[in-house]
């Protein structure tokens, strides 16, 4: 075992106007290695197979625990986050490579900002009077406490978005994840008042109704959130939503 | 006179709380964090929050948690700040169920509490296991309700560098790099609110996230802020060790019925569901009757280490215990643990419903942090601090389920307080020192590209890790620690010979890693050294050279001050404020 290796092949791209290429990397097996931690072993010693000097890769991290939602990026294709991938759990050599979707920064980097914008525009949050004292909250059921809480745990890694085919510039879709969103402060006790106006938001292009029920996102979720029941719940509201708007209009 | 502008660095729960309670009271926020704000090291927390809301009838009080903190902390923190957190405790979780956190709840819907260490109460709100996350998530939420109402501009991807100082040492803003342009820049501000988090990376390998380097909290005191109890270091007694970081297992498995076990024979062969409980060796319920599994973070770490090391009782020789859930049903351990118990069978491959976990403790979380005054402001005019990055609630051992309460507690605090500050200030004179500083950094900068050494600042940060975690957390030795300082000297000496692998300019991760490890060594000196003088065990600070807590010496604060002079930093000891409960000798071996 002393000699066993990790053969990882990276796309690396300098900038967004650089051009693509990929760089392979034999690095000693360690039992529990995960991406992560081998990309921390290439920053130690940024050197690829071939012994040419090459930079540390430049990837986005943090929690390294599947909760912060970071590291989202394609390992054998498939996207996923780096920090659970465990090496022992993959075939060789490991291809990875940044998500495809979103803009690319650097290396493994892109933007995803486009996803806290998505948030802003459907209002997800609970709009409270104020952070002063105003007593208890809400009398929740614990099974309605256990339907929101899936809901609740979405990382924001836009893996869902990712892998959906109509999330792309032409449709301008939003993507599962703030679907989701829209369905879990819908049915908060207090976070209601603003359903009409989510469903609205949901309603015109880049809506709901773009999702072609490729169910891609339910299967590539690390945090098995219900998406799809999600988006038919909501699309059935939003469609309510429209026939109520039609007649009051 | 302008609005004020106060600048929050930091977005988890300390600093997104600031950022509320400044945005409602109708001031202006600019919002710095290196990661985007929903993915801050908050997330991380798992077990739950404290507050004595008594709703198990059982006789809780403010004033109970109050005595649990400061007895937990082996009364070191200071007495009037941690009352003022724990009487505030039951409307912060209030606020925080109006917020909409999914907290689980009991039969009738009302909030649902469980038992943590270092008290008898069931005194800890949570949402499964995964109750930082939830927590963190609330306050986001509501951070961008005021960003689109324009009152919060964030600016992440953007690392704090510096305080900027005027010719009379008053905050006038923060110099801050943009990690993907490599721009380096200056921000006004009146007043500036750090929160920061902990330093687990000067320890390598800890249960905290990537971004927890102390570099900010270094960099301002480089600048001539007070750094406080530096040498309390939660070490956590159930992690899972791993290649790239320690994954923390809550505290709340074991508030859920978690028993800590060892084979009594070592090298037992058999399956361990075969081994009887007779020969099963419960060392903290044996060791400690009365809090059993739940004694605090410190007493537990340090059994599982006379377990392993003194007593040669590791699993298999190695250095790791049983942390058991699996006599616990299914549906109970995913209800209230689903979240821990996936993270163990995706890193580790076995299912915690079945068999025990293995786990060892690990550096997990900074007791000391700057010094502030109780209206949260450092000894630097104008600069601020809440949250882990702080030193004043946890004394010299955090309770469990307390670090959320006193982010967010804190945070609160601070926000108004520095706009009540920014509302005060009187105009600086010149441009507030923002050109001296900018040419400062940029000297830095320059200087750090350019260099032609041969030292790579990764396997610099590996020494610097093992060092510390060597000689620096559980058990600490003169010796020890003299050693470990003389080895962060060393690494000090060869940083100056670092070399950039990469020299670009464009989301450039080497060079903004450079620039923390600098800060990380000079913050490593302050925790080594302060462990040094410190001549007593106390908390989570333990000498076998000075087993006893000795009140006449030390029952003081710590508090550094940086020298720019090989000795290092000086250190100073002041007074703690008692003036509530009388210090009494910290015992769980009995009732206190």
């Amino acid at each position: 075992m002393a000699n066993k290796t990790v053969s990882l092949e990276i796309k690396r791209q300098a900038s967004p106007d650089d051009p693509a290429v990929w760089e392979t990397f034999e690095l000693d097996w360690r039992p529990g290695m995960n991406v992560i931690s081998a990309m921390m072993e290439i920053a130690a010693n940024p050197v690829t197979a071939a012994g040419r000097p090459t930079t540390p890769v430049t990837y986005d991290s943090n929690c390294l625990e599947e909760i912060c939602g970071s590291c989202a990026m394609r390992i054998n294709g498939k996207a996923r986050m780096a920090c659970s991938a465990l090496i022992d759990n993959l075939d060789q050599p490991i291809r990875v490579e940044p998500l495809s979707k979103f803009p690319l920064v650097r290396d493994l980097q892109v933007d995803r900002s486009v996803l806290f914008e998505n948030l802003k525009a459907v209002q997800a949050w609970v709009p409270i009077d104020g952070t002063y004292d105003l007593g208890s909250g809400p009398r929740v059921f614990p099974q309605q406490q256990e339907a929101s809480y899936p809901l609740s745990n979405c990382i924001s890694c836009t893996c869902c978005m990712e892998v959906c085919p109509q999330f792309n510039e032409d449709t301008g879709f939003v993507g599962a994840a703030t679907i989701a969103q829209v369905k879990l402060f819908n049915n908060h006790p207090t976070g209601k008042v603003l359903k009409e106006e989510r469903l609205r938001a949901l309603a015109g292009d880049g809506g709901i109704q773009e999702c072609g029920f490729a169910q891609n996102c339910v299967e590539v979720c690390p945090k098995q959130i219900p998406l799809t029941n999600a988006i038919s719940d909501i699309s059935r509201d939003v469609l309510l939503q429209k026939a109520k708007d039609l007649l009051r209009s | 006179m302008a609005a004020p502008r106060i600048i929050v660095v930091g977005g988890g729960l300390a600093g997104l709380s600031a950022v509320i309670k400044i945005a409602e009271a109708g001031g202006t926020v600019d919002l710095f964090s290196i990661v985007p704000v929903k993915r801050s090291h908050s997330v991380c927390a798992q077990g739950g929050i404290n507050a004595a809301k008594n709703l198990k009838g059982e006789g809780d009080t403010p004033a109970l948690h109050f005595d649990d903190t400061i007895y937990g902390g082996d009364f070191l923190a200071n007495q009037t700040p941690v009352k003022a957190m724990c009487e505030a405790a039951p409307a912060i979780i209030d606020l925080l169920d109006r917020m909409g956190v999914p907290f689980n709840r009991t039969p009738e819907g009302l909030l649902d509490f469980r038992r943590f260490g270092g008290t008898l109460f069931n005194r800890t709100a949570f949402a499964g296991a995964t109750t930082g996350q939830q927590l963190l998530y609330a306050l986001d939420e509501q951070v961008r309700r005021h960003e689109a109402a324009g009152k919060v501009k964030k600016y992440e991807g953007w690392e704090f560098l510096s305080a900027v100082l005027d010719s009379k040492g008053v905050a006038r803003g923060i110099t801050a790099l943009d990690l993907r342009t490599m721009e380096l820049r200056s921000f006004a501000a009146d007043a500036i609110i750090l929160a920061t988090g902990g330093i687990g990376a000067i320890f390598g390998k800890s249960t905290n996230s990537v971004v927890c380097t102390g570099s900010a909290q270094s960099a301002i005191f480089q600048q001539g802020a007070y750094y406080a109890n530096g040498e309390f270091i939660q070490v956590h007694p159930t992690c899972i060790p791993g290649e790239d970081k320690l994954r923390l297992m809550s505290e709340s498995a074991r508030g859920e019925g978690g028993r800590v076990w060892v084979p009594r024979t070592a090298g037992d062969k058999r399956p361990v569901k075969q081994i009887p409980a007779a020969e099963r060796f419960y060392f903290l319920e044996e060791w400690y009757p009365k809090y059993g599994n739940l004694v605090p973070r410190d007493i537990a770490t340090r059994a599982i280490h006379r377990v392993v090391y003194e007593l040669g009782l590791g699993l298999d020789g190695q250095p790791m215990v049983y942390l058991d859930l699996s006599h616990i049903d299914r549906a109970t351990l995913d209800r209230k643990l689903g979240g821990i118990l996936d993270i163990y069978e995706k890193f580790v491959g076995d299912d915690p419903h079945d068999v025990p976990m293995k786990i060892f403790p690990g550096m997990h979380y900074t007791m000391g942090g700057l010094w502030v005054d109780f209206n949260q402001m450092t000894n630097i005019p104008g600069i601020f601090a809440a949250g882990e990055c702080e030193y004043q609630y946890h004394g010299a051992n955090r309770l469990g389920a307390n670090s959320l309460l006193s982010c967010i507690f804190a945070g609160f605090h601070a926000g108004p307080n520095a706009l009540q500050y920014a509302q005060n200030l009187p105009a600086a004179q010149g441009d507030g020192g923002h050109a001296a500083e900018i040419a400062r950094q940029a000297e830095i900068n320059g200087r750090l590209l350019k260099n032609e050494g041969t030292e790579n600042p990764f396997k610099l940060w590996r020494e610097l890790g093992q060092n510390m975690t060597q000689h620096v957390t559980v058990t600490r030795y003169n010796k020890g620690l003299q050693q470990a300082d003389d080895k962060i000297v060393e690494l000090l000496d060869r940083y100056r010979n670092v070399n950039l692998s990469d020299r670009s300019q464009w989301a450039n991760t080497s060079f903004a890693f450079a620039r923390q490890l600098k800060n990380m060594l000079e913050l490593s000196r302050v925790v080594a050294l302060g462990a040094l003088q410190r001549d007593e065990s106390r908390g989570a600070h333990f000498k076998p050279d000075f087993p006893e807590r000795n009140d006449e010496q030390f029952l003081k604060t710590t508090k550094a001050s940086f020298t720019g002079q090989p000795a290092g930093p000086r250190i100073e000891y002041e007074p703690v404020d008692i003036q509530f409960i009388k210090p009494r000798p910290r015992r769980y071996d009995a009732a206190k």
